[in-house]
């Protein structure tokens, strides 16, 4: 069983994705290889190298992989499967985007969001926004997986670089241009991988407000996360939306302030350790799964609770 | 241009499901079905070409058994001009759900294909991309803006870190997220108009496809339940409750 993780990362700092991604792997193989494919990427490299209990980096590193398009980057690692039995890579956006293609172009199934690896053939996943695991046994030669982070321990230990190998292999990619990128940049935690999380909903009313979430973030040192009412209401970007079609996060405390608990909001946060609900509406469904809740006027409790954390 | 939009009948977003007691799937009989919330997203944008004339025909297709023609009746009645129904009673993957809309997009030559980004019941994300693959064309995944000049396209993607835009030459297979629009509702007068559309029905067997199977489902469980835990009084309490009892502070 010989396995290859594609590295997520933007050029300069690998995904901490990644280092779940790998976790997973090494459940298949205890030997697996990291592609890195990119521009001007070496420093991915690097960083992979010195994950804890890697053995082999492949590094392709070509400005036509530049922005990582999956028209060409499927069709590199395509050409690089037959050596491989399983293909791995974080169910985040750009491992949803790329791995269908592979697969497709190798002619195999791909299974999505893996939450737990039976053995080399079986895998359970989500379905239904969460709301059921389906166990599948795969009948391809080669298991195209996309990992649900937060189901795998992250290897964060280190250990003196592995040896990388340069493999030169451009695809230029003729009918798709990458225009721009407009990232949110934030000195917060990383969303997916955070310990804790305040997620805040349409209880907070305006963009104004839900400054109130950000400063209870900051005073407890969370990232900040929203329901799909909060983003749709232009309270706070996309991409902090926890749910089925946002991201999933299993920190060890999420709390959810005038979040009323829709089945898709707690498909991407009833994995988390402790939950604490604060809701004016005692009847909210988010009250079944909090491990606390408080009920009560957020506009009060919030800046009290915060009060309360600096105190301290 | 001409749009196909694959559309999916799915069990409705507002229901609990139920997983079977035997663990061969979840409950679907006397079930409230609906068009997958995406789909209806990807049916609105190609509506809105249609509206802004540069679409000329908008096309639905679905696979499924007897019972999807009722959604595909319901994109008739949001302004598709026909429909079809490629008719199974097999559940398929996401793979061999591809390679039936690559046989119609050969047939039908499309210019751009829209679907939703993922169904609400397998979550699987996959069909769009592997369409594309299949076509081998451009892809445009969880876009959230969509701008059409001539045969170059415009997109912006929802990704992790925030928005992507890309720039692609038609034919290409887009996959549309949330926040692309608003879908609008079926008057009752265009839903009476629909059932005069036109609504082709193909049987799986006579497209002449090869289709393997990829995949076995073992088992479908229900998820371990989490269950409420106590209310708090203060916001004293709940500090002292998290430093002490679940100790996460």
């Amino acid at each position: 069983m010989s396995t290859l993780v594609i590295v997520e990362h933007d050029n300069q700092q690998m995904h901490a994705a990644t280092r779940n991604t790998f976790a997973a792997a090494l459940q298949l193989d205890k030997n697996p290889v990291l592609l890195v494919v990119g521009y001007d990427c070496q420093k991915v490299a690097q960083q992979a190298a010195a994950m804890a209990g890697v053995h082999a980096v492949w590094l392709v590193d070509n400005p036509c992989y530049a922005h990582q398009l999956a028209e060409n980057v499927s069709e590199l690692v395509v050409s690089m499967a037959s050596s491989f039995s399983a293909i791995l890579a974080p169910a985040s956006t750009f491992g949803k985007n790329l791995l269908p293609r592979v697969a497709a172009k190798l002619d195999v199934t791909q299974v999505s969001d893996v939450s737990r690896i039976i053995d080399h053939n079986s895998f359970e996943h989500p379905i239904y926004a969460g709301n059921a695991i389906e166990t599948v046994r795969v009948l391809d030669p080669i298991k195209v997986l996309t990992i649900r982070t937060t189901a795998f321990d992250a290897i964060n230990e280190t250990q003196s670089p592995c040896s990388i190998d340069q493999i030169d292999k451009p695809i230029e990619e003729k009918n798709t241009h990458f225009i721009k990128h407009e990232l949110s940049r934030s000195e917060r935690p990383d969303l997916s991988s955070a310990k804790i999380v305040v997620s805040g909903g349409r209880g907070l009313q305006s963009a104004e407000k839900f400054k109130l979430i950000e400063e209870l973030a900051d005073a407890l040192g969370a990232a900040v996360g929203a329901s799909r009412a909060a983003v749709d209401a232009g309270f706070v970007p996309n991409d902090f939306q926890v749910g089925q079609t946002g991201k999933v996060v299993a920190p060890a405390l999420y709390i959810a302030v005038g979040i009323s608990g829709a089945i898709q909001h707690l498909a991407g946060m009833k994995d988390s350790k402790v939950i604490v609900a604060i809701n004016k509406d005692a009847e909210a469904p988010i009250f079944q799964i909090a491990t606390y809740g408080l009920v009560g006027d957020l506009f009060e409790l919030i800046p009290k609770m915060i009060k309360q954390i600096k105190e301290n | 241009m001409k749009i196909l939009v694959a559309v999916k009948r799915v069990v409705d977003p507002y229901v609990k499901v139920r997983v079977k007691a035997d663990g061969t799937g979840v409950e679907k009989q006397n079930v409230k079905m609906s068009m997958n919330p995406f789909d209806e997203i990807a049916m609105e944008q190609a509506i809105r070409l249609l509206e802004q004339k540069i679409a000329t025909e908008v096309i639905a297709v679905t696979i499924g058994s007897d019972a999807s023609q009722e959604t595909l009746r319901q994109a008739l009645a949001l302004g598709a001009n026909r429909a079809i129904l490629v008719k199974t009673d097999n559940d398929l993957c996401s793979l061999n759900i591809a390679k039936i809309l690559q046989k119609i997009a050969v047939d039908e030559q499309p210019d751009l294909i829209l679907m939703g980004k993922q169904a609400i019941d397998g979550d699987n994300n996959q069909t769009p991309q592997m369409l594309a693959a299949l076509l081998n064309w451009p892809q445009a995944t969880f876009i959230s803006e969509l701008n059409i000049d001539g045969r170059s396209i415009k997109t912006t993607r929802e990704i992790d870190g925030g928005l992507e835009t890309l720039e692609m030459t038609l034919p290409a297979v887009i996959s549309v997220d949330l926040r692309l629009n608003e879908p609008r509702y079926a008057s009752l007068p265009n839903i009476m108009k629909a059932k005069s559309k036109p609504l082709s029905v193909l049987d799986l067997e006579t497209l002449g496809l090869d289709l393997k199977k990829h995949i076995e489902i073992l088992a479908v469980t229900a998820p371990p339940t989490r269950s409420g835990g106590i209310k708090v009084d203060s916001v004293e309490e709940l500090l002292k409750k998290l430093k002490e009892e679940a100790k996460v502070l």
